[in-house]
Parts: C-alpha cells; structure tokens; sequence
C-alpha cells in the first residue's frame, strides 16, 4: 500500500490534433524534492495544472498516499502557477489570509499564517500595502507565501525561481528545502538547471509530452556519456581509436578528450594509454545535467 | 529506474509555520463546505466593493438626484406657475376679472399696477413682466417679449368677450347677471365608468423613478460582477482560486456578494427618496403605497440583479482583458435598455396599454417593466405570479448555463473564447 506518494499516473492530454502530454507518469514522495525540466512547451505546467485539477486529463490519474485526487485533497496542495495571480488591488495580509481561509484555514489561524510568512519571506514591511505596488520580486513573494500560507502537504510550484534575484533565490531555495525536510513532497519546474541539480533529490526531464529520463541527480549522470581526459604526452594521434564504445572528441597538446558510451569499459581505456608510455592525467567525468538536457533537446530535433 | 527516497529524517525546524498538521485535516474537511466558501467569497466581494471610493460616490450621486428631483420639481412648478402681468392705464380696470378668469381657468397669475405703457414696455423687455397689458376694457391690447402665454390670452380674450356679451345683453333688456347664472348652471352630466384616479400623475412619478432606479441599478451591478469575473481573469488569479474552490462556488460567491452590495446601495437609495419625498409633502399617496413599491422594486431588482448579472459573468469570462470587455457586454446592456425605453416611452402615456402588460411578463422585460405597473397600480396579481414564475424560472436556466460557459471559459486566457467553445467544451 503506497504511502504518502503523489502518483502522476499515466496522464495525457491532446488538444485536436497537438498531444500535449502522453503517459506522463512519475512519483514523488515524502520529503522528496522533484525538479521537472524540459523546454518550453514540454507539458510541465500541462501536468502541474493536470494535478491541480484547473485541467482535466484525457487519460490517467493523480493519487495521493493512493487516492485520486479530489478538490478536497487538493485544498492541501500549495499552488504557485506559471502565470502568476494575486488580486492586484488588494493588501498582502489580507490577500495571504483570505487564500489561507478559503483552504479551510480559521480566521484567526489564517492572519497568524500570513503574519509569520511575511515575516519569513522579508516582507514585513509591506503587509499592508496593495500587491500592485509591489515590485515584481516581491510580489513573487507574495506569490510564494501564498502557496504555502495553509501549511499544504504538497508543494507544486511552476517555474519558482523565474525572475527572482539572487538573494530571493536563496531564500526561496531555503524554504523549499525546509518544507521538503518537514516531509513534504515538492514538484518544481525551471530553467535554471544547475540549482536543479543542485537542489533536487530527482529529476525528471520532459520532451514533447513524455518524460525521457527520470532518477536521481547520480542516476541520471551516470545514465549518460562520460568524458574521460588522458594525459598522454607520448600517444600518437588516434590511439584510443577501436577501443569499443569509445569516440575521440578532441585532442589538445596530449590531452585526449574521450567520451565514453554507458557500459564502456575505462580501465581498458586506461591500459590502452599507459601502453603508449607515461600517463599523466586519467580522469572520469559525468555529464552535468545541463549536457544531459542538452542531449535530449538534440535528440529532439534530430527526430 | 528505480525510485530512491531521500535519506534524511524529516525534521520539524524552529519554523512557527511549520506545524504538524495531522490534526487540522480533522478541521479542515468540516470547515471547507460549499456555503462556507461562497459565504468567504461573498465576504470578500462585499468589502472590497463598500471599502471602494466609487461606491461611495455612487451611493451619493444617486441619493442627491433622487433628492433633487422633488426639490427641482417643485422651484419649476413655481416659477413656471406665475406669470406676472402688468395693468396700465384704463386697463387696470379689468384687472380683477382677469385675475379671477386666470384662477379659474387653473392658471392664477400674478397682476401689478403699473404707471404708464413706457415703463410697462420696458419690464416686460427684461423680464420683470411676462406681459403687459393697455388700451380700453373695449379693445385690450398684450404686450409679451416674444410669444403670449396662451393660458392668459384666453382669459384676457374670455373677459373681452363677456364684457362684449354683458352689453349685448343689456342692450337687448335683459339682466347680464341672471342669464350668466343660468347659462354657468347648464352642464353636462357625467357618468364616470370607471373611479378616477386623482394620483395618477403621483403614481407616475413613482413608476419613472422605479424604472430608473432599476435601470441604473442593473446596469452598475451587472458591470461590476462582469469586471470583477475579468479581473480575475486578466491578473491569473483565478487558477490559483479554482485549484482550491470549483467555478461555480467562485461565480455564485461573486454574485451574492455583489447582490448584496448593490443591495445595501439601492436600500439607502430607496430610503432616502421615501424620507425626502414624504418630508417635502410632494406625495399624498398612503405611505404603504410608497413602501409597497420600494418592496416590489427591491424584489424585482434581486431577480433582475441575478438575471442579468448571470448573463453578464458568462460574457465576461469569455474575454482576458477589460478592453474586450464592452464587446461582450453591449448585448447584454442592450437586453436592459430595451425593456426600459419601452416602459418608460408606453407607461406614461397608457398605462394600462396591452402590449406593456404583455411585456412585463417576459423574463428579461420583467424586471423593469413589473415594478412600473406594480408603481402605476395597474397591475393584477395572476400577471405579478406570472411574471415572477416565470423570471425565476428563466434565472435557474440561465444559471445552469452561465455557470456552464463560465466554468469552461474562465481559465482560457488569451484570445476570446467562442461563445459555442463555451457551451460544448467539458
């Protein structure tokens, strides 16, 4: 019996003859942080609203520790959407409280939300001015405070990071990661691939509707190329040539630049280079996930 | 590839934020009924609205026309009811006769002395006058600026004429006096079919101000709930509302909230005008009538307010931004102004006209038109039943389609939606 596991099981969605989303299908559990990539128009923010159920699927279902999904698990859900939405003329607390009441939050449980988040977030100061007046930054804020105003369970945040300056960057890293340690499950999609990396316990990448890797951070660089660098000032030209699963990618004053296919075997490499005489310099490589990415996109427009 | 949890224990933090919420799911599940949150939704309408400037300035703009009105009314009629006229010469002789003739004719007017046809002249020239009148009792003779006040040309004319007769009659030897009584006697004898009404113009004045009062408070309320729905829509707000509330908890809580905004507005209103109208002593109607007909308007505005507001929501979430907004509106505006041209063009002149009596039971013209027959007392109460049967029955359908077209289109900003997309899409 699944446990306190947000299931993406198996969604599509096509829009007359443009398939949105097919099979879309991953989990993510308790206190596991899921960075969702891919380029635009790959069916992130389909699935996010697919889950929050502002779209209906063709196909499919989302479940929650094993149960679909319905407007009351998803009051539970803390939202911050592509586009952002916050009613422009009214204030920051008031706005913040009103979205923690209509989760079901009481009144008074709701201002205090809404009092410590600002507090949180640095925005204290602004409490009682109107979100138009804000600069985009700090409305962004807002927006955040207003996914997390109601204590959610589960945290689904399309493209969080966008627009935000460094400092913001990091704050709102720091409290997604205080979230995920809390226990809750955290779906964010970006651009920015290396705080990706960096922040999240899985990835999943998304092309053209499905998703084409799926792992954690290690699986998945450990699922691609490796590059491997041998200083072998004594090698002739094209010495790594016929090693299976080996491609020569470029060779600087008798560093060798190889990339290595999965499975291929390194200690063959090496011995291959120490034949030729002295070795200097063996080192393995994993892709950055922003090679990865990189990968797929090509792969996308080869096909 | 497998799946691979997080191996950190999950951990509280000092966050105050960040409490174990086992237990307010318990609360939660009782605290997020549909009344609740259309109540929530509602309570944020209505203090956003009251809170705005424009509802105050609204509030008092109409509350001082409708205080004006009778005020105005009543410095026209007086200005308008005296006309003042000068006697001079041999003429003031018949000064008397004139003023009498004047007052019985329903027109009194003002009558002064004055010295001599030059000054007489002059006054009339800048305005102190509105006529002078010289010459012989025999060949009387008006001076007026432009054109003679016909009410005081018949009496000046009927004073000549029976000066005239008066001598005739004496010429031919008998008493002016006595055949003046008998002719006065001679009459026509009438049989009134049906009682008068001496407040009919009352009752007039009472349905044209029903009929504004409903027009211009449909209009306003219809708008704000469709900028409201576009509002939402043009600031994205709405998806982060539905991924917690359904469509039609979010329409109906915008509905009622500004139902009782508009509500709040039209009671002021309404009181206002009864206190202003009793305390300038304009209406000698039993004041239950008064009060009868701000009830019935007040019905009607609630029925028309969810006909047409309905209506009105369902166009506005077909368009993203406010600029699109008065191409979807003009045919609902013009499903109010139709029925008010029509009220306020036939009623007056014929209250109990046939084709208005057939209108007011047509949802849609109901609610302007009812409340002016209701006003007009012209009304019979199997139409009234008819009538408002019928409007609720038209509110429910449409209901069930605005919030059909509203639930598919509100969250597809961008391009307009098509009215047919609306209707199909699931």
């Amino acid at each position: 019996m699944p446990e306190s596991v947000l299931e993406i099981d198996r969604i599509s969605k096509r829009y007359g003859n443009v398939v949105a989303l097919e099979d879309m299908a991953f989990t993510v559990r308790a206190g596991e942080m899921f960075g969702f990539v891919g380029s635009n128009g790959a069916g992130k923010t389909t699935t996010m609203r697919i889950a929050l159920g502002v779209l209906a699927a063709d196909s499919g279902e989302v479940r929650w520790n094993g149960a679909p999904l319905d407007l009351h698990t998803r009051r539970r859900i803390g939202y911050m959407p592509e586009e952002r939405g916050l009613y422009p003329k009214m204030k920051v607390a008031g706005q913040l409280a009103y979205f923690g009441r209509l989760h079901g939050m009481a009144p008074r449980e709701a201002r205090r939300s809404a009092e410590s988040w600002t507090e949180r977030l640095g925005l204290a100061e602004r409490r009682n001015d109107e979100v138009q007046k804000l600069s985009l930054g700090n409305q962004q804020r807002v927006q955040l405070a207003a996914a997390l105003i109601h204590e959610p369970e589960i945290l689904v945040l399309d493209e969080p990071f966008s627009g935000l300056d460094p400092v913001a960057v990091d704050v709102m890293s720091q409290v997604l990661r205080e979230r995920c340690e809390a226990g809750v499950p955290v779906v964010f999609s970006s651009h920015q691939l290396e705080l990706v990396q960096r922040l999240c316990d899985r990835i999943g990448i998304v092309r053209s509707g499905r998703m084409v890797a799926c792992g954690t951070v290690d699986e998945l660089r450990d699922s691609g190329a490796a590059t491997l660098v041998v200083d072998a000032p004594q090698a002739p030209a094209g010495w790594a040539e016929g090693l299976p699963g080996v491609r020569t990618v470029g060779t600087d004053s008798g560093r060798t630049t190889l990339e290595l296919e999965r499975g291929a075997d390194d200690q063959a490499v090496l011995a291959a280079a120490l034949a030729t005489g002295p070795v200097h310099e063996f080192s393995r490589r994993r892709p950055e996930l922003t090679e990865l990415f990189r990968n797929v996109v090509t792969e996308e427009s080869a096909a | 590839m497998t799946v691979t949890g997080r191996t950190d224990t999950p951990q509280q933090g000092g966050d105050p934020a960040n409490p174990r919420r086992q237990d307010s799911d318990q609360q939660g599940a009782g605290r997020t009924g549909t009344l609740r949150t259309v109540g929530l939704v509602a309570g944020r309408e209505l203090d956003t609205h009251v809170r705005k400037r424009s509802f105050l300035i609204g509030t008092l703009v109409m509350v001082l026309i409708i205080a004006a009105y009778p005020a105005l009314m009543f410095f026209i009629g007086r200005s308008m009811g005296t006309t003042t006229v000068g006697f001079t010469g041999q003429a003031t002789a018949v000064l008397q006769p004139v003023e009498t003739t004047a007052e019985s004719m329903g027109d009194p007017i003002e009558t002064r002395e004055t010295p001599d046809p030059a000054t007489g002249r002059q006054q009339v020239r800048e305005g102190e006058l509105d006529a002078l009148v010289t010459g012989t009792p025999g060949a009387l003779k008006l001076v007026v600026e432009q054109q003679p006040d016909e009410e005081l040309r018949s009496a000046l004319n009927a004073v000549v004429q029976q000066r005239a007769l008066n001598a005739e009659l004496s010429r031919a030897g008998l008493d002016p006096a006595e055949v003046n009584e008998r002719v006065a006697s001679a009459r026509v004898a009438v049989t009134s079919l049906e009682a008068a009404d001496p407040q009919q113009g009352q009752r007039l004045a009472l349905a044209m101000a029903a009929a504004f009062l409903l027009y211009f408070m449909l209009i306003g309320s219809g708008q704000m709930v469709a900028q409201g729905v576009v509002e939402e829509k043009s600031s994205r707000v709405v998806e982060i509302l539905l991924s917690t509330i359904r469509p039609s908890q979010l329409l109906a809580g915008k509905v009622v909230g500004i139902g009782l905004t508009s509500l709040l507005q039209f009671v002021i209103i309404g009181a206002v005008g009864m206190v202003v109208t009793t305390a300038a002593g304009l209406m000698t109607l039993p004041s239950t009538a008064l009060a009868g007909t701000l009830v019935w308007a007040l019905v009607w505005f609630l029925l028309g307010f969810f006909f047409y507001a309905t209506i009105m929501a369902a166009g506005a979430s077909l368009v993203s931004r406010q600029e699109e907004l008065q191409s979807v509106m003009t045919p609902a505006i013009m499903l109010l102004i139709v029925p008010f041209v029509v009220g306020v063009s036939i009623l007056p002149s014929n209250p109990e006209s046939s084709l208005g009596a057939t209108l007011s039971l047509i949802p849609g013209f109901s609610p302007v038109l009812m409340p002016m027959r209701i006003a007009l007392g012209v009304a019979a109460p199997w139409e009234i039943a008819t009538a408002l049967a019928l409007t609720v029955l038209a509110t429910v359908g449409l209901l069930w389609l605005g919030g059909r077209i509203y639930s598919n289109a509100v969250l597809r900003t961008g391009a307009r939606v098509k009215l047919s997309e609306a209707l199909r899409a699931a």
